[in-house]
């Protein structure tokens, strides 16, 4: 994530302002993760008296809030990488290419995150030589992976390559005293049987975000079940965080950028405190706030998507029109913090724009996102 | 493809319960050419269509599924609007109200004008001072439809390109082209651009794939697709 630069940018900059901080700044890029933090604190003062109004590295951003609330206190943070839709062309392809960039973005976090979510589509068109290649790419991640499912790995064999490679679809987990619940949010009613549509086609229909001829996405009955028993034991106090490749509300109904049953699923989750939802799909920037429950999307490092003409939540800070002449704009990866109070800061890691945050402590007074700058 | 991968939403014939006082809910009647000019109606938005008691005006309301409840407003003003159009008896008149509130009306199977409430018909101008025929029309909007399908086939296949992409993965629904504004001078190329050169531009880096000769049916499809996803947008060449 332009570590390196990052590093020297900011190292010039409060050199010239400070020389006493060089030694600070080292022993910054030097230290575990405890004394990480510890460090971060004394070096978010010292930044915010150097005026470093926009430091260039993601890393560093919630640093520097650390000090400004209470609500940015980091107990710990995951990487994501999400929305790869690769093709099994090799590694010229510029989604391979794509993926190894977001891979080595990830590697050079230091300290490591405590493990990597994998947002879902990593496939293009479920393909077993495209999860096989997919799988490849994602093992040379150092942090472990948590792996979650998209459409486009799905609908050519129902997920049995995709389960033989990564496990069950969904699956809950604790972690730090935070319960993580994955979801198979991408269950479409069957639309294939009555028409005799190959898997092939049934695949290319859902591949096609347009494509009317499709159902709309859901977690589906059976699913809700599996998550309110699972949830049954948990205090109401515990943080939930939910992965979801789609959203888990109702953005817009024609690119399916939506949750059928979205209502069911968010009432199953209003009963705790704080609960925040990590999705993929969108390939934008995504925020969104529905009484306890925040919303965040992910970045893809394929191919971005222009935002809806109708249904964008206004909590969003909004990202620019990628430039088409630009192979990585719009495009890149982020990490998520997740704070002691069971809140996240989403940081979004675009590859060729400033890293854009979204903290809670803005969703929380209600602030709305802005932009695009134009 | 196109045309039937968005029939599922489109043409819903159900009536406002706002409304349903004065206009009778039209069902499975089939046996009008109105209510097949209303399912030919594709142009990619979910929409609601509420008709008269005369069966002979309807008004399409975009961005309202077909089974969803229209807010009290919307369905005030859907009222009114057939209340309005009943003042032209002897027509058939189909009005749609876009998502950002444009009224436009085709009489009689005419093209779309833009309309007023309260005010004139529109009018059509036709040579010879003579209607054109359905028969005509039919023809028309068929051969037209042939072409945009055509591209819209082709601008959601990855048979343009020879890397798996298609223009449709940046632009579902033909989005983000803003097709209206070209000519334009485009920054990255540093010059005066059309459209058709964009497109090239897209099939020659993202997608990888040979450009296309400006007169070649492809690209005269893939531009009727692209120009067909902004209908009624004014045109605003130069426009960045």
């Amino acid at each position: 994530m332009g570590i390196n630069l990052t590093q020297k940018e900011l190292e010039r900059e409060l050199r010239e302002r400070s020389p006493a901080s060089e030694s600070l700044i080292r022993s910054l890029y030097n230290c575990d993760r405890r004394h990480f933090l510890k460090v971060s604190l004394k070096f978010a003062g010292m930044a915010a008296a150097a005026s470093v109004i926009q430091p260039h590295g993601f890393q560093l951003i919630n640093v520097a809030h650390a000090a400004t609330s209470p609500d940015d206190d980091v107990a710990f943070r995951f990487a994501y990488i999400s929305d790869t839709h690769l093709y099994a062309r090799g590694m010229t392809h510029r989604f391979a290419k794509a993926v190894l960039k977001a891979v080595e973005d990830v590697n050079a976090l230091d300290p490591q995150p405590d493990f990597v979510l994998f947002g879902g589509d990593l496939a293009q068109l479920g393909r077993p030589d495209e999860l096989d290649f997919g799988h490849q790419l994602l093992k040379e991640l150092r942090a472990p992976v948590r792996m979650m499912v998209g459409e486009h790995d799905w609908y050519l064999d129902m997920g049995e390559k995709w389960r033989e490679l990564f496990g069950p679809d969904r699956y809950s987990f604790d972690h730090e005293g935070i319960h993580f619940a994955t979801l198979n949010s991408v269950i479409e009613k069957d639309f294939w049987t009555e028409k005799g549509l190959t898997p092939e086609e049934r695949m290319g229909i859902v591949a096609g975000l347009d494509d009317g001829r499709q159902s709309r996405f859901e977690v589906g009955e059976e699913q809700r079940d599996w998550l309110s028993r699972d949830l049954d034991g948990v205090d109401r106090k515990t943080p939930i965080v939910v992965f979801s490749h789609s959203p888990l509300y109702k953005y817009f109904y024609n690119w399916n950028f939506w949750t059928d049953d979205a209502e069911e699923v968010q009432e199953i989750l209003f009963r705790f405190e704080n609960v925040t939802v990590v999705h993929g799909h969108t390939h934008q920037l995504l925020t969104n706030r529905i009484k306890n429950i925040s919303f965040h999307g992910m970045l893809s490092t394929a191919w971005p998507w222009p935002y809806a003409p109708s249904g964008l939540p206004e909590v969003t800070l909004q990202m620019d029109r990628a430039d088409p002449f630009d192979e990585l704009d719009a495009l890149g990866d982020g990490t998520v913090d997740v704070l002691n109070n069971g809140q996240v800061n989403k940081h979004y890691n675009l590859w060729s724009r400033n890293p854009r945050t979204v903290r809670y402590a803005d969703l929380k007074a209600g602030i709305k996102g802005g932009g695009p700058s134009y | 493809m196109s045309l039937s991968r968005t029939s599922g939403w489109i043409g819903g014939v159900v009536a406002a319960s706002a409304v349903a006082l004065f206009f009778a809910l039209g069902g499975a009647r089939q046996d009008r050419s109105l209510p097949q000019m209303v399912a030919g109606e594709h142009d990619g938005w979910a929409s609601r269509t509420v008709w008269a008691c005369d069966r002979r005006k309807a008004v399409v309301v975009q961005g309202v599924r077909p089974n969803e409840k229209m807010s009290p407003a919307k369905a005030q003003q859907v009222a009114s609007l057939l209340m309005d159009l009943m003042r032209f008896c002897d027509e058939e008149v189909v009005a749609r109200v876009s998502v950002n509130e444009q009224i436009t009306l085709s009489v009689n199977g005419l093209p779309y004008r833009q309309y007023i409430p309260g005010g004139e018909l529109p009018i059509q101008l036709v040579h010879s001072a003579k209607d054109h025929g359905r028969r005509e029309q039919a023809i028309w909007k068929a051969e037209l439809d042939k072409l945009v399908g055509e591209g819209d086939r082709l601008f959601h296949s990855d048979e343009i390109g020879s890397n798996g992409i298609a223009c449709a993965m940046c632009h579902p629904d033909g989005s983000n082209n803003h097709p209206e504004t070209y000519p334009k001078f485009q920054t990255q190329l540093k010059k005066v651009a059309l459209l058709r050169e964009m497109v090239n531009w897209c099939i020659e880096n993202p997608m990888e794939g040979p450009p296309l000769a400006h007169d070649d049916p492809r690209m005269m499809a893939l531009e009727a697709y692209i120009l067909s996803t902004r209908a009624g947008v004014p045109l605003e060449i130069g426009k960045h």
